[in-house]
């Protein structure tokens, strides 16, 4: 479309003012003030990273990140696959997918409410108002603290609601890029034999494989960032601690703004490749467009 | 026949996954519902799954919770500024976002697929690489705390999303469009304001239920900017804040988590079509 040569940036001009104040100059900045002290006066070099890497609070929340990667990507992934071709064959689809997208209207703070109550504990002499360890009981097993029992079971725990929250958006996704796949294709291998099974590891695994990318990729992005979940439920007592909410902690608890900005470089550092992933993809299908 | 057979053996189990996937995802959310209506004393005895024992017995559950959380611990007022906060955050990026979409998609420009390139980037910078410094600005304007500050910051984050959506569907108008319109003699703000965006109503709808749900289950931003003062919580700030103070009240905490969510429950579920669209545009291209 012809415009005049100052047409176009008028339109754009508001957005890229915002785009610039409030993402890529911080950006830059947060870079920046990493390398110094707490009040961004005294510039420190490396000090600060070498603390990220060295503090033994710091390392184990980089191995709780590595759980929840570890854990929630596949899970939600994997799940949500299964969730996609499973609900496809039965005439209530929509009522089981609509309550598996549910979660996905709830804040992270009223997931974690939720949850806590699910995982509520008491002593064994009274009566479980949490529904896991009101199973146990039933069961005739001890109850569970499942939010402190440390170091596996509570940050499985915070891992579920995570997966409860997220596995909606899985589905969401590789439903449609299921029902994409040419129901001749599916009835063709059928007629030649092929089991069920064989189908869905020869033929539409592969088909969906660049959805799957799609989707483990959002997944890990949102995942590396985890903090409201944590923060409400735990406040990352008891070993839970993630690097999100550190960064929270060095900034408004301690007023380190150095250390603070270094734990954001790092998780930045993170999501650099995802970052890449996005641009090439983008450009590919720019390029067929 | 030996199809039938076949059918009949595997639907059996499939139903049973199905049914057990579908009810570990409800339980908890129903546990909340009903909790949130029964009395402290019946809440403190016995799990919230006994209410089925007597089905019929409405005797047992009350409003007093709701009264209570609502007028007396400013789940009501919570309730307002969330309302307060996310309506302009909601209209504020949408309209700028529309413009800058119909521009990357429309018209020829220097530095067109640069600028586009960078936002793509943008989509996935983590928020945490953005709070100092911002936070810093808004100290020196004066604007931390207030509502003003926290609709700029929405707007500035939730950008790059809507310009995306947007221009996924923008760009996928069929050309003739604007040819023809360009020959009957309309300006590019005549086409962006009679036709495009009149076609683009889907579209907006799907970002209008994103940006509105993203802002209000905000949790991080408003915690920053905004902060746990009575008279701008939003309900995620003021929810984490009694989860700490009354860990133990369930009746309230669940009470006061079901105001939050009923609201985007009940958008969602009446415009989970826009929803479903908008995921669908913003990961694999529609």
């Amino acid at each position: 479309m012809r415009t005049k040569k100052i047409t176009p940036w008028l339109y754009i001009g508001p957005a890229t003012f915002f785009l610039f104040f409030f993402l890529v100059y911080p950006l830059i900045n947060t870079i920046y003030i990493s390398f110094f002290n707490y009040n961004s006066e005294i510039f420190i070099g490396i000090k600060n990273y070498v603390y990220c890497f060295t503090n033994e609070v710091m390392l184990n929340s980089f191995r709780n990140n590595a759980l929840w990667v570890i854990v929630f990507v596949p899970l939600t992934v994997v799940l949500g696959l299964i969730i996609a071709v499973l609900v496809d064959r039965v005439k209530y689809e929509s009522i089981v997918k609509s309550i598996i997208f549910m979660p996905m209207a709830i804040s992270f703070v009223g997931a974690g409410v939720i949850w806590k109550f699910v995982y509520a504990y008491r002593p064994a002499s009274a009566a479980q108002i949490g529904i896991l360890n009101a199973l146990r009981s039933f069961f005739n097993s001890e109850p569970i603290p499942w939010l402190i029992e440390r170091p596996w079971l509570n940050n499985l725990c915070l891992i579920m609601v995570g997966v409860w929250i997220s596995t909606g958006f899985c589905v969401v996704i590789l439903s449609a890029s299921y029902k994409g796949i040419p129901r001749e294709l599916l009835e063709a291998a059928r007629v030649d034999g092929a089991t069920e099974f064989k189908i869905f590891w020869k033929i539409i695994l592969p088909l969906m494989k660049p959805t799957i990318a799609v989707v483990t990729t959002a997944m890990i992005i949102s995942i590396l960032k985890v903090f409201d979940i944590v923060y409400v439920m735990t406040n990352g007592s008891f070993n839970t601690d993630v690097i999100a909410n550190r960064m929270y902690k060095e900034m408004f608890v301690f007023g380190n703004y150095g250390r603070a900005s270094s734990i954001a470089v790092i998780l930045l550092v993170l999501v650099v490749p995802m970052i890449i992933i996005n641009i090439q993809r983008f450009r590919e299908q720019e390029a067929i467009r | 026949m030996i199809k039938k057979l076949v059918s009949m053996f595997s639907h059996g189990p499939l139903h049973l996954i199905i049914i057990v996937i579908a009810l570990m995802w409800i339980l908890p959310s129903v546990g909340l519902l009903i909790t949130s209506f029964r009395s402290s004393a019946d809440v403190a005895a016995s799990g919230w799954w006994t209410v089925f024992e007597h089905p019929f017995n409405f005797t047992c559950y009350t409003l007093k919770n709701y009264q209570e959380v609502i007028f007396k611990i400013g789940i009501g007022r919570a309730f307002l500024n969330t309302l307060l906060i996310t309506i302009p955050a909601i209209i504020i990026p949408i309209l700028i976002a529309s413009f800058a979409a119909y521009a990357f998609a429309w018209m020829e420009f220097p530095g067109r697929r640069f600028l586009f390139v960078i936002l793509v980037g943008l989509l996935v910078v983590p928020l945490q690489m953005t709070l100092i410094p911002v936070l810093r600005i808004f100290n020196k304007l004066g604007i931390a705390g207030t509502f003003p500050g926290i609709w700029l910051a929405h707007t500035g984050y939730g950008l790059p999303l809507i310009i995306y959506l947007l221009y996924n569907f923008i760009s996928g108008l069929p050309s003739e469009l604007f040819d023809s319109s360009a020959i009957d003699g309309a300006t590019p703000f005549q086409i962006f304001v009679k036709i495009v965006m009149p076609l683009s109503l889907t579209a907006l709808a799907s970002v209008t239920i994103f940006e509105f749900l993203w802002v209000w289950n905000d949790f991080l931003i408003a915690l920053l900017y905004l902060g746990g003062t009575a008279d701008v919580a939003p309900l995620t700030v003021r929810i984490s804040a009694l989860v700490g103070s009354y860990g133990q009240g369930w009746e309230l905490l669940t009470a006061a988590a079901f105001v939050s969510m009923a609201l985007p429950l009940v958008l969602f579920l009446g415009l989970q079509r826009y929803f479903v669209k908008g995921i669908l545009a913003g990961s694999v291209k529609g």
